[in-house]
C-alpha cells in the first residue's frame, strides 16, 4: 500500500517512526515538505536563536534516515491539491504521487496582525529555520527589534534576539506577560527578571501600524494611542492559525482545524491527521506532548492494529529560556468553589500557586522553583486526593514522599554539575554519558533515556535528576509524562481499568484477560503477566490456578535469585523467636549442603547463601521437617513481623509485643502482596522494632495499641501515619487483616503502602478500616478466605513432589 | 556424514519443558538453557547473559524474549542478541524437537562472542 505524509515536521514523520516500529513493511512511504531540510526539533529553533545550539544539532532525522527506511522524501516542495477521487497528491511543481492512506500533518502557521505595513520587509513569524535566518541575519546589521506578542514564543523570540545583541522591546495587549499560562504576581517577576536582562515591555498596547522607513524596510511600530518605537526588525508571536487551507480545498471538514475523530482520522477515512493542524474534540494543540500522543494513535491504526484512542491530552507549559523556570498547568486562575495555596518569595525570585478543588489538585503555577512540576502534573492527572500532606504539598515531593525527587537547590546543583559527575549510583551512569546519549540518539523520554542509559532504570530514586537533565538537554516539554498511563506496552490500559475489568466481567484466567482487553501481544511480557497473575489472585482466591511461568524467578524458586545465580534461603521464625532446636536443624542443614555463608537479616530471620538450585528441594526437604516454613524473604508477599523483647523481659514494655509479633505472624504469613509488605510490633513508644517505618507497624502503650501505616525505609526513608489506636489484640489482628485486604485490593501491583497512601489518602483507609466496622469485617473475612489457599507451605508442596522437575536438570551431558 | 548436519543429541521430551518456560542442560562447556515458547517453538542459548552472566533459564518467557532476572535485560530467542538498545550476544545452540521429543548439539552457531 502506498502512504503519502503531508508535512514533514515533528508530528508526521514522529507518526512514521510509530508506523516503522509497528508495521516496518507495510507502506510505501513518500513524504512532502514545503522547508528545504529534513525533519528537525522546532521546539529548539528557540535555543538557536539564542546561540546555544546549531542547526545541526536540532536535527531529528537526516536525509540517510529516509533512505534507510526507504522513504521518498521531496522537500521544498508545498502540496497545493488532494484529488480524493483519484486519490494523488500534488505539489506546486506538478509532482504527484497516489496513495491508499493519506497523513496530514500541516502544522500551523504565525497570525500576522491584519495591520498597515505587515507584508512590509523585516516583519517575520517565528515558525522555521527560514524566520530563524531572517532573525539572525538581522541581528548582525540592525539595532532594534519589536517582538509583538508577550507569549511564550514571543518571549522565547525576544531573548534570543537580546543574546544575539539587539535592542528588544516586547508589545504585549494585556495586562501582563504569559497571561494564558502565569496569573499576574508570577508574571510580574518573570517580567523583573527579563528586564534584568534588558529587556523592555510595552503593555497593554495595540498595534495600530507598522512604519515604512526609506530603504522601504519596516522602521517603527505604531500603536493605537499614537505613541511608536524604533524597529528594523519586527517578530509577530500573536498566535498560531492551523494550517488547514490545504484540506479545505480538499472538501474535508474543518473547524479551528482538521477535524479528527478518537483515531485521528478525518471526514474521509482514507485520510489522517496529526499535529498542530487539527482539532480534536474543539481543541487545537500546539505543544509537543500531545502531538506525540496523537502520533502514537495514528500509527497503530495505519498499522491496521485498530486498537488505540486519542483522548485529548492535559498540558502543561515551560518557557525555554535559560536561565528562568517556569511552570504551569490545569486552572491556575482558580475560581469558584477553588482555594489557593500561595507562597512567595520576591526577593529569591520564587512563587508558587497550587489551585485545589475537592480536595485535588486543579492547577499549578510555578516561577522560580519548578523541579515539582512534573509531580504537580501527575497529581492532577491521576486526581489524587491530596487533603492529608496538603500542609507540605508546596514544598514538594520530597518533603512527604517516597520516591526521592531532589529540591529546587539540587536542580542547579545537577545542572552545574561536571560531566564526570555520577547520577545514577545504582548503574554508575555519569552526567556526561546521559547528556551525550541524549543528544546523540534523539532520546525524547524518561523511558528512552532509561532504556538507553540505565540511568534512574534500577531503584529511580535519581529519576528527578535524569528529569532534569533531560529538560535541559532537549526542551522542557518531552518530560511531560502522558495524560494516561498504560500497565505495560501490551495494553492501553490502567491498572484500575484491568482491576476493574478482572472483577466486573468476571475474567479469572490470563488468556481470558488478554482476550478481553485487547492484549497487543500474544503472552504479553515480564512486567504485565506477574501483575495479571497477582490481580486474578487476589480477585479469586479460591478459584485461580497460580501461573509459575508469570511469576518472578524468586516467586517459582522460593528463594531470592543473586548475582552468581545461586539462591539464598530464609526459613519463617514467627516474630523472631527460635528454640535451641530449631537453631540446630538450621546449622544442621548448612552443614549438609555446604551452605558458604550465614547471616542475621534485618527482619530478624536468618539467611543462608550460596545454595544451587538444584538443591534447593533437599534442602527444604530437611528444613521442612524440623518444621519449618518458607519465610517469603523473596516475594511480592508478607515478609516478617520484627518485634522487640516486650513486657516479659523488658523493664520498660507496656505489653507482650514478641506475643503479638507471632499472632500477626501467623495470621498473615503466606499471603501474596501488591509488593513486599513489613510488619513490626514495638512493646513501648521507644520503638525498638522500628515500627514506624514498616507497612504496619504496632507501638504498644500501656493503654494499648497504636496502629501506624503506610512506613517504609529503602531508597527514601517514609515515617508511618497513626491510622488509629485499639485497645485489644483482637483488635489489632481485626484491623490489621482489614488494612492488608485493602491494600492488596486497590493498590497497583509493585506500589508500596506508602505511595500507594499517598495516591488515595489517609482518609480514604480510614474510611473503610476504621470508621466502618461493617466493612472492616467484611475485609477482614475476605482476607481470610485467600489466606485458606495462601497458607500452604510452597516447600512441603515442592518437596511432596509438585513441579520438582523445574529444579532438576532436564539433561546432563558431561 | 554431512559435515554440515549438527550431532544430535536428545535430551527428553518436549512436555518436560514448561511452555512459556526453560530449563537447563548440563554440558562440561557450561549449562545450556533450552526455552519453549507459548506456541511451542523451541530455542537453546549459552544460560548466560552477555551482561552480567545471569542464568537466562531462570528468567520471564514472553513472546520469542527472556528477560534476565538479574538486570532485566530482555535477549531474543531467535537470534541471542540483546534487544536494543542493549548490545551483547548469548551463543546459540541448534535445537530440533522431533516425534516430540527435543534434540541439541553442543557445537554453537557461529558469530556470538560469547560462547
Amino acid at each position: 500500500m502506498k502512504l503519502v505524509l503531508v508535512g514533514n515536521g515533528m508530528a508526521g514523520v514522529r507518526t512514521l517512526e510509530e508506523l516503522l516500529k509497528a508495521a516496518p513493511e507495510l507502506y510505501d512511504i513518500t513524504v512532502f515538505g514545503d522547508e528545504p531540510h529534513p525533519n528537525y526539533n522546532r521546539i529548539m529553533l528557540s535555543p538557536v536563536l539564542a546561540g546555544e545550539q546549531t542547526l545541526e544539532q536540532i536535527v531529528l532525522n537526516d536525509r540517510a534516515w529516509y533512505a534507510a527506511n526507504g522513504i521518498t522524501l521531496h522537500t521544498g516542495k508545498r502540496v497545493v491539491k488532494i484529488d480524493r477521487k483519484h486519490r494523488f497528491v500534488e505539489a506546486d511543481d506538478g509532482t504527484r504521487a497516489e496513495y491508499d492512506r493519506l497523513l496530514l500533518a500541516m502544522g500551523s502557521k504565525p497570525f500576522i496582525l491584519p495591520v498597515p505595513g505587515a507584508d512590509l520587509e523585516g516583519v517575520v513569524g517565528f515558525r522555521d529555520i527560514a524566520d530563524v535566518d531572517t532573525m539572525i541575519q538581522a541581528s548582525s546589521r540592525y539595532k532594534h527589534a519589536v517582538v509583538i506578542g508577550g507569549g511564550l514564543l514571543g518571549l522565547e523570540a525576544a531573548n534570543g534576539l537580546k543574546a544575539r545583541g539587539m535592542e528588544v522591546s516586547v508589545v504585549h495587549i494585556a495586562p501582563w506577560l504569559l497571561e494564558r499560562q502565569m496569573d499576574e504576581p508570577a508574571a510580574r517577576l518573570l517580567q523583573k527578571s527579563l528586564e534584568e536582562r534588558g529587556l523592555k515591555f510595552l503593555l497593554q498596547r495595540q498595534t495600530a501600524e507598522l512604519v515604512r522607513g526609506e530603504s522601504g524596510r519596516v522602521c517603527a511600530v505604531k500603536f493605537k494611542d499614537g505613541e511608536s518605537v524604533p524597529a528594523d526588525l519586527v517578530v509577530m508571536a500573536v498566535g498560531i492559525r492551523p494550517n488547514t487551507a490545504l484540506a479545505e480545498s480538499a472538501g474535508l471538514r474543518c473547524e479551528r482545524g482538521i477535524v479528527v475523530n478518537d483515531t485521528l482520522q478525518t471526514f474521509d477515512p482514507r485520510i489522517y491527521a496529526v499535529g498542530e493542524c487539527v482539532s480534536h474534540r474543539g481543541i487545537a494543540y500546539g505543544l509537543v506532548a500531545p502531538l506525540f500522543e496523537q502520533a502514537k494513535v495514528c500509527a497503530n491504526h495505519l498499522a491496521e492494529h485498530g486498537m488505540a484512542r486519542y483522548q485529548g491530552s492535559m498540558t502543561s507549559t515551560k518557557l525555554k529560556v535559560t536561565g528562568i523556570d517556569l511552570f504551569s498547568a490545569g486552572n491556575f486562575m482558580g475560581g469558584e468553589g477553588c482555594e489557593e495555596i500561595v507562597f512567595q518569595d520576591p526577593g529569591r525570585g520564587a512563587y508558587k500557586k497550587l489551585v485545589l478543588k475537592d480536595n485535588k489538585l486543579a492547577g499549578a503555577c510555578l516561577y522560580g522553583d519548578t523541579l515539582d512540576g512534573a509531580w504537580y502534573f501527575e497529581l492532577m492527572r491521576d486526581g489524587t486526593d491530596v487533603s492529608d500532606y496538603r500542609d507540605k504539598l508546596l514544598f514538594g515531593r520530597h518533603h512527604i514522599g517516597d520516591s526521592g525527587a531532589g529540591g529546587g537547590d539540587e536542580k542547579s546543583r545537577v545542572l552545574s554539575l561536571p560531566d564526570s559527575a555520577e547520577i545514577c549510583g545504582c548503574n554508575g551512569v555519569c552526567k556526561g554519558d546521559i547528556v551525550a546519549a541524549i543528544r546523540d540518539k534523539k532520546l525524547f523520554t524518561l523511558d528512552e533515556v532509561r532504556a538507553h542509559t540505565k540511568a534512574s532504570a534500577s531503584c529511580g530514586s535519581c529519576t528527578g535528576l535524569v528529569e532534569t537533565l533531560l529538560a535541559a538537554t532537549v526542551g522542557g516539554d518531552y518530560s511531560t509524562p502522558p495524560s494516561k498511563k498504560p500497565m505495560c506496552g501490551c495494553t492501553e490500559h490502567t491498572h484500575d481499568e484491568i482491576r476493574a475489568a478482572i472483577t466486573e466481567q468476571h475474567l479469572k484466567t490470563l488468556p481470558d484477560v488478554m482476550r478481553a482487553l485487547d492484549w497487543k501481544t500474544p503472552d504479553g511480557c515480564n512486567k504485565c503477566r506477574p501483575a495479571l497473575n497477582y490481580y486474578l489472585l487476589c480477585a479469586w482466591p479460591t478459584e485461580y490456578v497460580d501461573d509459575a511461568q508469570s511469576r518472578f524467578i524468586n516467586e517459582r524458586a522460593h528463594g531470592n535469585i543473586q548475582k552468581d545465580g545461586s539462591f539464598s534461603v530464609v526459613p519463617r521464625l514467627f516474630g523472631g523467636l527460635c528454640t535451641p532446636a530449631e537453631l540446630r536443624a538450621i546449622a544442621n542443614v548448612a552443614e549438609k549442603f555446604k551452605v558458604p555463608e550465614m547471616k542475621i537479616t534485618g527482619g530478624q530471620r536468618i539467611d543462608l547463601f550460596g545454595v544451587k538450585k538444584e538443591d534447593l528441594p533437599a534442602m527444604w526437604k530437611d528444613l521442612s521437617d524440623a518444621g519449618f516454613v518458607s519465610g517469603h524473604a523473596y516475594g511480592k508477599a508478607l515478609r516478617t513481623v520484627k518485634t522487640c523483647v516486650g513486657a516479659k523481659w523488658c523493664r520498660f514494655g507496656t505489653q507482650d509485643s514478641t506475643g503479638l509479633g507471632v499472632k500477626l505472624e501467623e495470621l498473615t504469613w503466606g499471603s501474596w502482596m501488591p509488593h513486599k509488605f513489613k510488619l513490626a510490633v514495638s512493646g513501648c513508644p521507644r520503638n525498638c522494632a522500628e515500627a514506624t517505618i514498616k507497612d504496619f507497624g504496632v507501638v504498644c502503650v500501656d493503654s494499648g495499641y497504636e496502629l501506624h501505616v503506610g512506613g517504609n525505609g529503602g531508597i527514601k526513608v517514609r515515617v508511618t501515619d497513626l491510622l488509629c489506636k485499639v485497645d485489644s489484640e483482637e483488635e489489632v489482628l481485626a484491623y490489621c487483616a482489614a488494612f492488608i485486604q485493602l491494600y492488596r485490593e486497590e493498590a497497583h501491583y509493585l506500589e508500596r503502602t506508602a505511595p500507594w497512601l499517598e495516591r488515595v489518602g489517609l482518609n480514604h483507609i480510614k474510611a473503610r478500616v476504621v470508621e466502618d466496622a461493617a466493612n472492616r469485617q467484611a475485609l477482614a473475612e475476605r482476607f481470610a478466605i485467600s489466606q485458606r489457599t495462601a497458607q500452604v507451605d510452597p516447600w512441603k508442596a515442592r518437596t511432596a513432589g509438585e513441579l520438582t522437575k523445574e529444579f532438576a536438570p532436564m539433561a546432563v551431558l558431561v | 556424514m554431512n559435515m554440515n548436519e549438527p550431532h544430535w543429541i536428545e535430551i527428553g521430551p518436549l512436555q518436560d519443558i514448561p511452555r512459556r518456560g526453560a530449563r537447563v542442560v548440563k554440558t562440561a562447556a557450561g549449562d545450556i538453557a533450552v526455552f519453549r515458547t507459548v506456541e511451542d517453538e523451541v530455542f537453546a542459548l549459552r544460560d548466560q547473559c552477555p551482561h552480567k552472566g545471569g542464568p537466562l533459564s531462570q528468567g520471564i518467557v514472553s513472546g520469542k524474549r527472556v528477560a534476565c532476572p538479574l538486570h532485566d535485560w530482555k535477549i531474543s530467542l531467535d537470534t541471542g542478541l540483546a534487544v536494543a538498545p542493549d548490545q551483547g550476544c548469548a551463543a546459540r545452540y541448534p535445537v530440533r524437537v522431533r516425534e516430540g521429543r527435543v534434540s541439541l548439539s553442543l557445537t554453537p552457531d557461529e558469530g556470538c562472542p560469547n560462547h
